[in-house]
């Protein structure tokens, strides 16, 4: 699931610089992801994992890191199934 | 009679107040009004007292028209955001069997809208739209930045019976184009100007953090953005509503966002920072009415003092 997230991010875009170059950890904003990048991103995740993030977790926050997201996307597919 | 009084039942029963005593018109469509002569006055004095707080800043001053390049608005990335509040301008392009077929249907009260096409022309949503692009293409962004005092109707497509939620309205608005600091040093010295001026004039008002109303789901996200960088401010005064102040003064940082778009750079390349203090005109007027009634001659006199001199 990771990697498929990463893969998505990757896919993109989204960043001038290549997704590999950025840890889990590492912010994607300060990367380069705009506001509308955060946005496109939670819509090809959703269609890609058949999800839909709740209001709780349209944030900034969830979007800023690849830890957050796998976390928020591991939350909802374990909902779903 | 010096109405409406303070209290506002309803937004609608303020709108009817407004009607009855002649400050605004109706014309039969929702949030778009005629404005009596003493409506006007008011926002002129208004904007008077505005441009001398303003008058040492030495601002570059420019009038755009209410309508702009719709590839501007669209480059912008205003259909992302606001599809709900955009308005293009359609027109007749047709020829002569074309123009028959109109008035045949307008004859039969049919929708003739589909007769027409989208010009070149889209209504300004927000006074300082037009202004990046024409900053960008006369050259580099001095060191020092650049300030501009804008004024200029706007459109947003949001009927409505609350008289602050007009369709067509006038904003006045000062956008400071510089570095991070420039910019945001600016964005905080008329945050307390702005507030200094409402007090002066009588009106109670609070400054709180604010989103654009952003549309849709992907709206939520782009609020949750620009509140959890406080990129917004709003100053609300009660003006149909006590338990929903309206904001009648924004003011607001858009980070480089405009100067990436539309390369309004530094000479060495780097995308100039902007922020920019709107003033909603015709609210602001409301919220003098609301509060101080519709008889200008009986407004108390530190407020007269202010706007009148």
């Amino acid at each position: 699931m990771r990697d498929r997230v990463r893969a998505i991010v990757g896919s993109m875009n989204l960043l001038p610089v290549p997704v590999d170059s950025l840890s889990d950890q590492d912010s994607l904003f300060d990367a380069g992801m705009t506001s509308f990048g955060s946005v496109q991103l939670m819509m090809a995740i959703e269609e890609e994992f058949d999800i839909e993030f709740p209001n709780s977790l349209l944030t900034r926050k969830t979007f800023a890191t690849l830890d957050g997201l796998n976390s928020a996307v591991e939350q909802l597919v374990s909902q779903k199934a | 009679m010096n109405v409406p009084a303070k209290a506002v039942q309803s937004p609608e029963a303020f709108l009817n107040a407004l009607f009855d005593e002649s400050i605004l018109i109706k014309t039969g469509v929702d949030g778009l009004y005629g404005r009596a002569g003493v409506f006007e006055e008011v926002i002129d004095r208004f904007e008077n007292a505005v441009t001398k707080i303003a008058v040492g800043d030495q601002a570059t001053r420019i009038h755009f028209p209410p309508g702009m390049p719709r590839k501007n608005l669209e480059k912008a990335g205003y259909l992302k955001s606001f599809p709900q509040l955009a308005g293009c301008v359609h027109s007749f392009m047709g020829d002569n069997a074309d123009h028959m077929k109109l008035v045949g249907m307008i004859e039969r009260g049919e929708d003739w809208t589909e007769m027409q096409d989208a010009t070149e022309v889209a209504l300004t949503p927000a006074a300082c739209y037009p202004l990046y692009p024409t900053v960008a293409a006369a050259g580099p962004v001095p060191d020092d930045g650049r300030l501009f005092d804008l004024k200029s109707y706007c459109f947003r497509h949001e009927p409505s019976q609350d008289p602050g939620r007009m369709q067509l309205f006038r904003m006045r608005e000062f956008v400071r184009i510089g570095t991070a600091d420039d910019v945001t040093s600016f964005r905080a010295t008329w945050l307390e100007r702005g507030e200094q001026l409402i007090k002066s004039l009588g009106l109670p008002c609070v400054i709180d953090l604010a989103n654009d109303p952003f549309f849709g789901r992907p709206g939520r996200m782009l609020a949750s953005n620009q509140r959890e960088q406080g990129l917004k401010f709003e100053l609300l005064i009660p003006v149909a509503s006590d338990e929903n102040p309206t904001a009648c003064l924004s003011f607001n940082y858009h980070q480089n966002h405009f100067g990436s778009l539309w390369g309004m750079n530094f000479a060495n390349g780097e995308a100039a920072h902007s922020a920019c203090v709107g003033f909603g005109l015709e609210r602001t007027a409301l919220a003098l009415f609301r509060h101080h009634g519709t008889k200008v001659d009986a407004w108390p006199d530190d407020v007269r003092r202010v706007l009148w001199g």
